[in-house]
């Protein structure tokens, strides 16, 4: 029976579990961004003394989940399950790394909006009765995903103004039923309740543009959880995207606008605020590893310590294909909603 | 029956949106950093030419191939040592359609592609980029020299 929902798509846990830690990894020029601070370990190569990038990545996978579970104090034996990707093909990152982690996986692709998809999968597990504590990663790599979806690194060519720049990242929330006294490096946050996103497609197939990709899938959550709940955006501290980065911000606030919805001054974009203006990402940061990194890395413990008491995460996701955009398909784009409030 | 998308008036609208807020490219500027870089590696090239003529005397057909091949050599050379991308970050397609363009566009996916193996990684991607320049440039080749007999009769 559907006891939970709230409207056509918004769900409301009856016991909501708890983020009891989070766990971060960057790479270099994330390090020297403007959050570098804030996150549990940075790289000084993005190869991290392996062969491949991607045995770097899954490494940092591995790494995010671990480091999470140690500031949680847990080992991997005590998670109940493990949900995760990546933007690689046949999410191989989150793959590799479950293999070492021996924790049961069910392995998820949502693009950039993984984080998220996994946030309120983990959430609806837990208080379905199905899991006790379950570990949600994500990963992404700026190399890995320049040769997967684009050009060779040493390949000369110009940025396009609308062009995003992976984050090389990995992030990792912990989430905990309420029956479990865990104590962890975050004590106050808990998901509330999230919105499943539809997948919307107003026929970008500018793969250089993925903030406008994107942009539709967020608006289209954001407004039919709105409506779901009856709530207005005044009633969420922030209301934070993924990786829309500035130009896909713009034309989220432009949709919203045409909705009557003004978002502006609670909107943030953890693509807008990962890399400074002289790091070159042009539009912003992008991947998985964007969201999950400033989410566990920077906002999750500020609200921990006080200075939000609701906000509404969504993790946006371009579902692109190299193979479908060669054949002029156009960027279906998704967008996931985690209510997370402060308890 | 075929399953077609037909675009909807709210999707061409959003589209219409997106191009006209869209940053554009500096298209000025960035002709006039071609038209100097692509000077400058010309320059460079009529001097490794004045030198293999004038110096070294070759003839003719001969400095036309020692140009070529000391540019390639200097295009993979600084590819290898990753300077060539920052240099087309810069001079976009100043620096991409000399000969030097050509030989970063073959070591870049070589270099990134050894990882995977000598045959179906090196090998198979090698040409990734400029196979399909090779492809159009030798048919289009010989369809002007199928035109250029034709018309002058000369076989």
């Amino acid at each position: 029976m559907r006891t939970k929902c709230k409207g056509k798509s918004t769900v409301f846990f009856a016991d909501p579990p708890r983020i009891i830690s989070g766990g971060t990894i960057v790479g270099d020029v994330e390090a020297q961004g403007p959050l570098g601070g804030y996150f549990d370990i940075a790289l000084e190569d993005d190869t991290w003394g392996e062969d491949t990038w991607e045995k770097a990545e899954r490494k940092m996978f591995e790494h995010a989940v671990r480091t999470a579970l140690e500031k949680g104090g847990l080992t991997p034996m005590q998670v109940d399950i493990l949900l995760g990707g990546d933007l690689l093909n046949q999410i191989i990152s989150a793959n590799f790394a479950a293999r070492e982690l021996e924790i049961p996986f069910l392995g998820l692709y949502g693009a950039c909006s993984t984080m998220a998809e996994g946030m309120l999968i983990g959430s609806m597990l837990i208080d379905g009765g199905f899991a006790d504590r379950v570990a949600c990663a994500a990963s992404s790599h700026f190399s890995t995903a320049e040769r997967q979806y684009r050009l060779p690194l040493e390949m000369g060519s110009q940025a396009v103004p609308t062009s995003q720049r992976t984050v090389t990242g990995a992030g990792c929330a912990l989430l905990s039923g309420s029956g479990c006294a865990d104590k962890g490096s975050l004590s106050n946050v808990c998901i509330a309740g999230g919105v499943i996103g539809r997948v919307v497609d107003l026929g970008i197939t500018d793969a250089a543009n993925m903030g406008a990709a994107m942009a539709p899938a967020a608006a289209d959550t954001l407004k039919r959880h709105l409506f779901d709940t009856g709530r207005t955006v005044e009633d969420y501290d922030l209301i934070i995207t993924g990786d829309l980065g500035s130009f896909g911000s713009e034309l989220f606030l432009m949709l919203l606008n045409d909705a009557g919805i003004d978002a502006g001054t609670r909107h943030l974009d953890c693509g807008n605020i990962i890399f400074s203006a002289e790091q070159n990402a042009v539009c912003g940061g992008s991947g998985c590893g964007c969201s999950a990194v400033t989410m566990n890395g920077y906002i999750l413990p500020r609200m921990d310590a006080g200075e939000y008491e609701r906000i509404l995460f969504m993790a946006t996701g371009a579902l692109m294909s190299p193979t479908a955009g060669l054949q002029g398909e156009s960027i279906p784009g998704i967008a996931h909603g985690v209510v997370i409030e402060r308890r | 029956m075929k399953n077609e998308r037909i675009p909807s008036a709210k999707e061409k609208d959003y589209q219409r949106r997106v191009n006209e807020r869209m940053p554009k490219s500096k298209t000025l500027s960035q002709c006039i950093r071609a038209f100097v870089s692509g000077g400058i590696i010309c320059c460079i090239g009529q001097l490794i030419h004045d030198f293999a003529k004038l110096t070294l005397n070759y003839s003719e057909s001969n400095v036309a191939a020692f140009t070529a091949i000391v540019l390639v050599f200097i295009g993979a050379t600084l590819t290898g040592v990753g300077i060539y991308d920052k240099i087309g970050a810069w001079a976009g397609a100043g620096s991409v359609v000399p000969i030097t363009g050509f030989a970063n566009s073959i070591v870049s996916p070589a270099m990134e592609f050894k990882r995977e193996g000598y045959v179906l990684g090196l090998g198979a991607k090698l040409f990734s980029i400029a196979g399909p320049v090779l492809v159009y440039g030798i048919s289009a080749s010989v369809i002007v020299g199928i035109i250029t007999c034709l018309i002058t009769g000369r076989f």
